[in-house]
């Protein structure tokens, strides 16, 4: 019972694809403006690493190795296309704001990372778990820097204001760096630091 | 039988591109009336935004159904054009300005002179909204667009039934700096524009975004409105699409016409 609780959970603290393995940085620098574009996108992930794990690992035995990088593109691609699908039809003003970036979910590394690493060697309720668990891990950056971002950089969380702006006659001055991507990699920056020094174990040796 | 077999690759790739195809296809076909739906609603949000008619929480549909009015005109002669004509990419529900302009057809080539907005082509029709309450038009709202600093900023502007006022002014697609140029759509911004006046008594184009603030006590004050700070280029590129649509080589024949019909009214 434990390797299944390890194999969802590490992920979140212990292995997180974007703080340990520093996979998928781009999406999590582009779309964490706002705390709601955060939310879909990390929502979307879970969806398309879950199901690809799962077909990657149904089908594990019957893929050659020459072409299992190409089969794990096309089923990703697509579980891709189908998620995006259907943001533009039920959540459409984020599916603007998102724009691109849905669809750059297929070149997202954690996907691939994952169906190579795990759902390839691994059978399918694990497979499932190490999704989602993945996915969580991911979700879990995404809403720590969307938070800050949009708090920070609107004065606003989902939408709602926190601090009222002073173009708005309140007292806070919103700082744009947190708008533009690099403040994404100054706050993803500072959490590797603290979860480093809290699990020292994480430190690559020199 | 082994996975390296080739029979064995091929039909498993073919396996998994014939279940990809299923599966990414009906869901296109599943959602595409929902997309389509949600499309249709975004752009009426916009026209009821620009009109100060949008009210959150409401239908929109329905208070466009029961206030605002579409309709084609050729914008050169000013004419509305005749229903009968309208056709497939001619329509006041799938109206859509890019694909018009890029149409050999329906678009056309602006004058590098004339071509203030830096737009480079245009529709040579446009959907405009007349917005009535009890009948009486109340306002008009004509779509506009123009270059900024980095992108092609795509709006609506609300003009009262005086034909001078300024009702309303709303960006829908931009990309802009957000934060200096992004500005643009910012409701306290577009708020400024509202009660302003476009044209001079002489019918002339005088509407205009100035650096800075606007002095109240200006005669002028009436047709100014504040620059956005930190974002000159995107100010002066509001200011050239605001000028070149107004003017004659945009909404002129159309507004001329107008101001004419209602001239004849009265008497």
């Amino acid at each position: 019972m434990s390797k299944y609780k390890n194999i969802l959970l590490d992920p979140i603290f212990n292995d997180n694809p974007i703080a340990r393995q520093i996979l998928g940085i781009c999406s999590a620098l582009a779309v964490t403006s706002k705390l709601e574009t955060s939310i879909v996108m990390a929502l979307a992930v879970i969806f398309v690493l879950t199901f690809s794990n799962l077909a990657v690992s149904l089908i594990r035995n019957h893929i050659s190795s020459s072409t299992r990088i190409l089969i794990e593109m096309t089923i990703i691609a697509s579980l891709v296309i189908i998620a995006d699908q259907i943001i533009k039809a039920y959540a459409f003003d984020i599916s603007k704001q998102l724009s691109v970036y849905v669809g750059l979910i297929i070149t997202n590394c954690i996907l691939m990372g994952r169906a190579e690493a795990f759902a390839l060697k691994n059978p399918p309720t694990l497979s499932i778990l190490d999704g989602l668990g993945n996915g969580f891990g991911y979700t879990f950056i995404l809403l720590f820097v969307g938070f800050f971002r949009e708090l920070f950089g609107s004065g606003k969380l989902l939408g709602y204001t926190i601090f009222t702006l002073n173009t708005e006659g309140g007292w806070y001055n919103p700082n744009g760096l947190f708008l533009l991507s690099p403040s994404a990699f100054i706050i993803i920056g500072l959490f590797i630091w603290f979860v480093r020094t809290w699990k020292p174990e994480q430190v690559e040796e020199e | 039988m082994s996975a390296e077999r080739r029979s064995k690759i091929i039909a498993v790739a073919l396996g998994v591109c014939i279940v990809c195809s299923i599966l990414v296809s009906t869901a296109a076909v599943v959602l595409n009336a929902k997309q389509e739906e949600n499309k249709k609603i975004e752009k009426i949000k916009n026209i009821l935004i620009a009109g100060n008619l949008y009210e959150k929480g409401k239908d929109v549909k329905e208070i466009y159904n029961s206030k605002v009015e579409g309709t084609i005109i050729d914008l050169e002669s000013g004419q509305k054009l005749d229903e009968s004509k309208y056709n497939e990419e001619l329509n006041v529900e799938t109206f859509d300005i890019k694909d018009l302009a890029g149409s050999p057809q329906y678009g056309k080539i602006i004058p590098s002179a004339q071509d203030i907005a830096k737009i480079k082509r245009m529709p040579k029709y446009m959907a405009v909204y007349f917005v009535k309450e009890a009948d009486e038009l109340r306002a008009i709202i004509i779509p506009v667009y123009g270059k900024g600093l980095w992108s092609t900023m795509y709006g609506f502007i609300a003009l009262d039934s005086d034909l001078r006022t300024i009702e309303g002014f709303t960006f829908y697609e931009h990309g802009e700096t957000p934060g200096l140029g992004g500005e643009v759509d910012n409701p306290n911004w577009k708020r400024i524009w509202k009660g302003k006046k476009a044209f001079g008594d002489e019918g002339e184009v005088k509407i205009e975004v100035i650096k800075g603030r606007v002095d109240p006590s200006s005669q002028e004050a009436m047709y100014q409105v504040d620059g956005l700070s930190g974002s000159t280029l995107t100010t002066r590129g509001v200011d050239n699409l605001v000028k070149f649509w107004l003017g004659e080589n945009g909404y002129g024949p159309f507004f001329d016409r107008l101001r004419e019909e209602s001239s004849h009214e009265q008497i």
